[in-house]
């Protein structure tokens, strides 16, 4: 009995170590990357040990790429703050207007709603480059075109479905007598909505949030096709070290490391708020 | 009375479409006067948390008015038809302790907080929670969280309270208990209330009058003595009543000064003309099959009486309950002292004429009781 839970523990243990290694490996391998220069990477056989170095960080951050060919001057710290501000604004807008959608798709089932719940999900079906084509054509004649706010626009077919569908579900989850119970003492509509509703689902609402931020952070093809070089963000922006005169491996590397952290970070921290909103069911009956 | 208490006109209720989806309360009209505690009553699924619901504005009326206190409020919004209500499935705000959900009721009646605190502990007294006030709802129990609930809506002042099942999680002494408190805090304060609950010891000891519900349509609504001695049809005279009334199909034949009740097995039960009134007589002729009731309390054993074969014989510690084999179904008996009778054991059974309720065969309507038209 003790043996055979030993043994079935070890396996276990081994499955999981093989299935980390099988995902982990390539971020590890990136992160190697980042502290080496062109021609340690381009060695073969490659090499584990190394002398670490910082130029690949250093160049990203003062925005000097030095290569072979000369100077080149590199946006990408304008880009990440780009990511990071057509992120942010992208989920306050989608969460200022999904999650009132939300609750009322939640709480007032009417003809058709459910029709319209599945509409605005559907456009997270369609393949980007198709609605981005004649999108262009729209956004060239509404002078949207490379402004942020047209992509901030666009961003919301990323993360306005993910947050009307995510939260929707937490505010079926709380009882509606919860809320009858408080309109019932003498309050108001919206005070139940804002009192009762909102922080009973603020966990859900903080993680569909953080979702919705990693996907929009990770997206490529909008910005790529509607955006300039000053608008666009990390995805798009390491595109740049794709040069004339050979590709920047260590940049490329320390680029990727640089705007996978932050998502990661809060990936991890989401992690905490999706358990927790996930037990908000307890709060029923 | 009109106008100052509740009235319920011709409500309808259905879950979908008006005359098509799920039908689950049918033409209800009813009145209640201020300071009146009423009972609903009956089974589960027949309607009673649906009328609430309604009453309280969770739910729009598919036909029909509803006026308290002098307006109608059917098309008001929950918030103006000052009604408390204490649901079913409690319905705390997690996030609150148990003083701070049933504060928060008085929140929009904006009372001085010492007032506030005072009435807390006064409700909290009533309802034996005063050790959890501090506590959140998700670590107290269910019966706990139900007269956290019951608080929050008492502590109220409302023209109407409705009360879902407040007191289904109790164990039954502290439900005896609070039952009188309750009833007694509800006269002393003049509330109105409704109570709905499908016990009827609990609709017995609390209301003035009770609403007994079946299928989504109101039975009968009276005092609780008149439900249970004139019954309006022959569900309230089985679903009232501990154990239920015994029924019996039969024929009713009359010739000359004699009235035959012909049961099946040949059970025949003879009475004078003239034990029943010539109403009740000119109403029974027309009948050829009618229901007969009894009350187990009313069958006595006499010598001369039908005989029964006893089938189950049970002291109880205060009372015998006995079933017998009668007229092709089961008598049930119920005799104060102490009966020792064995199984298969004959006995007679003397039905008197005063405590018979006929129904109607068909429809279940009351016709009579005892002697009188119903
Ligand atoms: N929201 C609802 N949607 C559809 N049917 C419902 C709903 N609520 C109640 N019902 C149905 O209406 C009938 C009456 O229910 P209810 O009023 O809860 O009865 P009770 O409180 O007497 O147990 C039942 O048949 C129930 O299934
Ligand atoms: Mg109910």
């Amino acid at each position: 009995m003790e043996t055979t839970s030993t043994l079935e523990k070890t396996l276990r243990l081994l499955a999981l170590t093989l299935v980390v290694i099988f995902f982990m490996f390539p971020i590890f391998w990136i992160f190697l990357m980042s502290f080496q220069t062109n021609e340690t990477i381009l060695r073969i056989p490659p090499q584990v040990i190394f002398e670490p170095t910082l130029s690949n960080y250093t160049a990203l951050i003062t925005g000097k790429l030095t290569s072979a060919a000369g100077t080149l001057d590199i946006a990408f710290m304008k880009n990440l703050g780009n990511s990071v501000f057509l992120s942010v604004t992208s989920v306050a807008l989608a969460l200022v207007l999904g999650v009132p959608a939300a609750y009322a798709f939640a709480r007032h089932k009417f003809k058709g709603s459910e029709d319209i719940a599945f509409t605005l999900l559907s456009f997270r079906f369609a393949p980007p480059l198709l609605v981005l084509l004649p999108l262009t054509q729209y956004f060239q004649w509404l002078g949207l075109a490379n402004t942020y706010i047209g992509l901030i626009w666009v961003y919301q077919l990323i993360c306005l479905p993910l947050i009307l569908w995510i939260v929707r579900g937490y505010f079926e989850d709380i009882s509606a007598d919860v809320e009858y119970a408080y309109r019932i003492a003498g309050h108001s509509w919206f005070a139940t909505f804002r009192r009762i509703a909102l922080p009973l689902a603020g966990p859900g609402i903080a993680a569909a949030g953080l979702l919705a931020f990693i996907f929009a952070w990770n997206n490529f093809v909008f910005a790529l096709v509607l955006a300039s070089a000053d608008k666009q963000p990390v995805t798009v922006g390491a595109l740049a070290f794709v040069t004339s005169s050979g590709i920047q491996y260590g940049q490329i590397a320390a680029a990727i490391v640089l705007s996978v952290t932050p998502t990661l970070a809060l990936a991890l921290y989401a992690q905490r708020y999706l358990v927790e909103g996930l037990s908000l069911g307890a709060v029923k009956g | 009375m009109s106008g100052a208490g509740l009235q319920i006109k011709g409500v309808d209720k259905f879950y979908g479409p008006v005359d098509h989806g799920v039908h689950a309360v049918k033409q209800l009209s009813m009145e209640i006067a201020k300071g009146e505690i009423v009972a609903l009553l009956g089974s589960s699924g027949c309607g009673k948390t649906s009328t609430l619901r309604m009453i309280a504005g969770f739910e729009a009326v598919s036909r029909g008015q509803i006026s308290l206190a002098g307006r109608e409020v059917h098309t008001f919004a929950p918030v103006k038809r000052n009604v408390a209500m204490a649901f079913e499935g409690y319905s705390l705000y997690p996030p609150l302790t148990v003083r701070e959900n049933i504060a928060f009721a008085l929140k929009a009646s904006k009372l001085p907080q010492s007032l506030v605190d005072e009435k807390v502990a006064y409700i909290a007294k009533l309802l034996e929670i005063e050790d959890i006030l501090g506590r959140y709802p998700s670590s107290i129990s269910g019966g706990q969280q139900q007269r956290a609930s019951l608080g929050r809506a008492l502590i109220r002042d409302a023209d109407l309270h409705l009360l879902d099942e407040p007191m289904g999680q109790l164990e039954p002494q502290l439900r005896a208990i609070l039952r009188g408190r309750i009833k007694h805090y509800i006269k002393e304060k003049g509330l109105t209330a409704i109570l709905v609950t499908h016990d009827q010891t609990e609709a017995n000891a609390l209301a003035d009058r009770i609403a007994v519900m079946e299928g989504g349509v109101l039975q009968q609504f009276d005092t609780p003595q008149m439900i249970k001695e004139r019954p309006a049809n022959l569900f309230t005279g089985t679903f009232v009543g501990e154990p239920p009334m015994n029924v019996f199909d039969a024929t009713v034949t009359v010739s000359g000064d004699t009235m035959v009740f012909g049961l099946n097995e040949g059970v025949r039960l003879e009475y004078a003309v003239s034990d029943f009134s010539p109403a009740v007589l000119a109403e029974l002729r027309n009948r050829k099959k009618v229901s007969l009731g009894i009350r187990p309390y009313a069958v006595r054993r006499e010598d001369g009486g039908v005989p029964a074969r006893v089938s189950v014989s049970q002291w109880l510690g205060d009372q015998t309950h006995i079933a017998a084999d009668f007229a092709g179904g089961t008598m049930v008996l119920v005799e104060h002292d102490r009966v020792r009778l064995g199984l298969g054991d004959m006995i007679a059974l003397k039905l008197d004429p005063h405590n018979l309720h006929v129904f109607d065969g068909e429809s279940g309507v009351a016709v009579s009781h005892g002697p009188e038209l119903a």
